[in-house]
C-alpha cells in the first residue's frame, strides 16, 4: 500500500516573487520579497471554489501531501486536507503559503538582503496578522483568485483568517476560525515573552545576527519550545499519555532525564530547534502579541467585524487553555452583536490547544459538514 | 428546508414576524430557523447545547450556536431580537427564573410553549397512583430531564410576579385548539409574552 492514499500525493513548493514594494504595519517597507506556496486540488473555471489555509506559529505551506515517496512526514494538517477528507480536494482548491517572516522558503530573517546582499538577521522587520494578509491577497492576485471560499486557519491561522474577513470582505466568502482568539491575554503574551528571553539571553543569539557567526542559538529555541509544547497540551492530556511514568522504573536522584515527560518536551525542543529559525519564532510571537483587531474600532470587536461579508465558523476545544472556549465566545459575541452569520461548535476533546490538529470526531463532522455546505454554495 | 415543519413549531411560526431577528433557544437541529428564514426571511440564531445538534444545523444552513441555556444568555446584547423562542424546554431547566427574565432582555417578546402538567390525562394518572407518562412527557420520574413541572396558572403567576405581559395565549391538544376548560383539557401550552411598558 502506498503512503499516498487518501491523499493529495506527491506535492511541489512553488514561489511567487513580488517586486512591488510591501508597507508594513511598523511603518516598515519591505522592497521586494518572496512567497513560498503549494496548492492542492484544480481550480475551478470561475475560481470559485479556492481554499486559503493559514498556518500557526510553527507552521508553512506544506499542508498536505508528501514531497517524494519515501517521505515520511506529510503536511501539518494532511489528516484534514485531501480527496474525501473534510477540506476535500476534489472540490476545492486549496492554497497554502508560508508566511512573510518565515523560514520555510518565504522571506525572513534568513533570507538574503537585497541591500546588504547579507541575511536580514535582526534587521529583518516586525510583520503582523495585517500584513501577512496583505501579502496574501497579492499572492491571490497571482492565482486569479477574487474571493476565497473560505478562509481556514488554527490558532494564530485563525487570527489570519478573521483579519481576512476585515480587511478584505467582499474577497472572503466563509472564514474559519479554529481555536483562537481575538486578542492576547495577558498570560498568553507572558508565556510568549517568557519564549522570547530563552532565545534573547542565548549567547548564541548574537543580538538576532547569529547566521554570520555560523552560530545557532539552540538552547533558547529549545526552551521556547519546550514551553510552547506545555501550553499546547492539557493537563489531563499529558496525565494520560505520560502520567509520572519513569523511563527507567526508578529514581536516580540527578537532573537527567528520569520522567516520561522530561524525555519528551526534550525531544520535541532538540526535533524544533534543528528545523526552525529563532528568529522566525520571535517574530511569529510577536505578531500573536500585537494581534487585536478591535483595537482600530474603539475596542470593539464588533465594530470592527460589522464591515465583514463573510459567514464564520468559529471553533474551541473544552481542554484547550492557551486558547480558552470563553476566547472563541468572545468572537461569537462580536459577530452576533455585528448580525453575522456565525456556527459555534465547542468541541469535547483531551488534546488541549493542539486538538485542532487532530480528529476527535465531532469536530471532523462539523468541519466536513461545513464545507460541503461552501462546496454547494459555490458550485464547486 | 422542504420537509414538514412539526405541529407545535408550525403554530410558533406563526407568531413570528416577519423579517425580524430571531433567536430560538435549543433549537435542536434548526428546523424551525431554517423554515422561518425560508419562508417569514428572518434573521435567527439557535443556541443549541449538543455538538451534533450544531452540526445538523450546518447542514440546516442555520447559524447555531453551542452553549448551555442553564449559564443564561451572555453571549446576547439587550434588545437585540425582537422575539425569543423557548420550546417545550423551560420544565427541563433548573434556572426557570432566569432563563425567562434572560429572554425579556435580549429580545422584545419571548414565545415559551411547554407540557401542560394539568392536562387531564396527567390528573389521572396521578389519581390512579403514579407519575403521568405520555405523549408529550415520554418519560418515567427517574430518567426525565423535566424537573420544573407547571400548569397554564402557574406560569401566569410567574409571569405576573415579573410583570410579564401575556400578549396571547393558545392551549392544544394534539392538532385540536382549546378553548374551554384549557387547563384541564390542554396537553401543550404556548404563550407570547412582553414585558410591561
Amino acid at each position: 500500500m502506498s503512503n499516498t492514499e487518501q491523499s493529495v500525493g506527491i506535492v511541489t513548493a512553488q514561489s511567487a516573487e513580488f517586486e512591488i514594494p510591501l508597507q508594513l504595519t511598523s511603518g516598515a517597507v519591505l522592497p521586494s520579497y518572496t512567497l513560498r506556496y503549494e496548492t492542492y486540488g484544480e481550480l475551478n473555471a470561475r475560481a470559485s471554489n479556492a481554499v486559503l489555509i493559514c498556518h500557526a506559529l510553527s507552521g508553512h505551506h506544506h499542508v498536505a501531501g508528501r514531497y517524494h515517496d519515501s517521505d515520511k512526514h506529510a503536511g501539518w494538517w494532511d489528516n484534514m486536507v485531501g480527496p474525501g477528507k473534510p477540506i476535500d480536494t476534489r472540490r476545492f482548491f486549496v492554497v497554502g503559503v508560508n508566511n512573510l517572516g518565515g523560514c520555510h522558503g518565504s522571506t525572513g530573517p534568513s533570507s538574503i538582503n537585497p541591500a546588504t546582499g547579507v541575511q536580514w538577521g535582526a534587521a529583518f522587520p516586525v510583520v503582523t496578522v495585517s500584513d501577512w494578509v496583505c501579502a496574501q491577497a497579492r499572492l491571490a492576485d497571482r492565482l486569479g483568485i477574487e474571493r476565497w471560499a473560505a478562509v481556514i486557519g488554527g490558532s494564530l491561522g485563525g487570527m489570519q483568517a478573521l483579519q481576512w474577513s476585515i480587511d478584505f470582505p467582499a474577497r472572503v466568502a466563509n472564514a474559519l476560525v479554529i481555536a483562537s482568539a481575538p486578542k492576547l491575554s495577558a498570560q498568553n503574551i507572558a508565556f510568549n515573552d517568557v519564549a522570547r528571553q530563552a532565545i534573547l539571553s542565548d549567547p548564541e543569539f548574537y543580538g538576532g545576527d547569529f547566521y554570520r557567526h555560523e552560530a545557532v542559538p539552540r538552547r533558547g529555541l529549545r526552551l521556547a519550545r519546550m514551553l510552547g509544547h506545555i501550553t499546547y497540551l492539557s493537563d489531563d492530556g499529558m496525565g494520560e499519555k505520560f502520567g509520572r511514568m519513569l523511563r527507567s522504573g526508578e529514581f536516580k536522584f540527578g537532573f537527567d532525564v528520569e520522567f516520561e515527560i522530561e524525555s519528551y518536551l526534550r525531544y520535541q525542543g532538540d526535533k524544533f530547534s534543528d528545523m526552525f529559525d529563532a528568529n522566525t519564532y520571535l517574530l511569529m510571537t510577536k505578531a500573536l502579541d500585537y494581534f487585536d483587531p478591535a483595537r482600530l474600532h474603539g475596542d470593539n470587536l464588533a465594530a470592527a467585524l460589522r464591515r465583514a461579508e463573510a459567514r464564520f465558523l468559529v471553533a474551541s476545544f473544552t481542554s484547550d487553555w492557551r486558547f480558552s472556549p470563553p476566547r472563541s465566545r468572545e468572537i461569537v459575541q462580536a459577530l452576533v452583536a455585528a448580525d453575522k452569520p456565525v456556527v459555534y461548535g465547542e468541541i469535547e476533546s483531551a488534546h488541549g490547544h493542539d486538538a485542532f490538529l487532530m480528529l476527535d470526531p465531532p469536530y471532523v463532522r462539523l468541519m466536513r459538514r461545513y464545507l460541503e455546505r461552501i462546496a454547494t454554495e459555490v458550485q464547486a | 428546508m422542504k420537509s414538514e415543519l412539526r405541529s407545535d413549531l408550525r403554530l410558533i411560526a406563526g407568531w413570528i414576524k416577519p423579517g425580524g431577528r430571531v433567536l430560538d433557544l435549543g433549537c435542536g437541529d434548526g428546523a424551525l430557523l431554517a423554515w422561518l428564514q425560508e419562508n417569514r426571511k428572518v434573521r435567527g440564531y439557535g443556541v443549541e447545547i449538543d455538538i451534533e445538534k450544531v452540526v445538523r444545523c450546518v447542514e440546516n444552513g442555520v447559524s447555531a450556536i453551542g452553549g448551555d441555556l442553564e449559564s443564561g444568555l451572555s453571549d446576547f446584547e439587550d434588545g437585540s431580537f425582537d422575539q425569543v423562542i423557548l420550546s417545550q424546554t423551560i420544565q427541563a431547566m433548573r434556572n426557570t427564573e432566569n432563563i425567562l427574565l434572560e429572554m425579556l432582555r435580549v429580545g422584545r417578546e419571548a414565545i415559551v410553549t411547554f407540557p401542560n402538567f394539568g392536562f387531564w390525562q396527567n390528573r389521572w394518572q396521578i389519581f390512579l397512583g403514579r407519575m403521568p407518562v405520555s405523549e408529550t412527557i415520554p418519560f418515567q420520574w427517574y430518567d426525565t430531564p423535566n424537573i420544573h413541572w407547571c400548569m397554564l396558572g402557574d406560569f401566569e403567576a410567574l409571569c405576573a410576579k415579573h410583570r410579564i405581559r401575556i400578549i396571547e395565549r393558545l392551549v392544544m391538544d394534539g392538532e385540536r385548539r382549546i378553548g374551554f376548560l384549557p387547563n384541564l383539557r390542554g396537553s401543550l401550552a404556548f404563550y407570547r409574552v412582553g414585558l410591561t411598558p
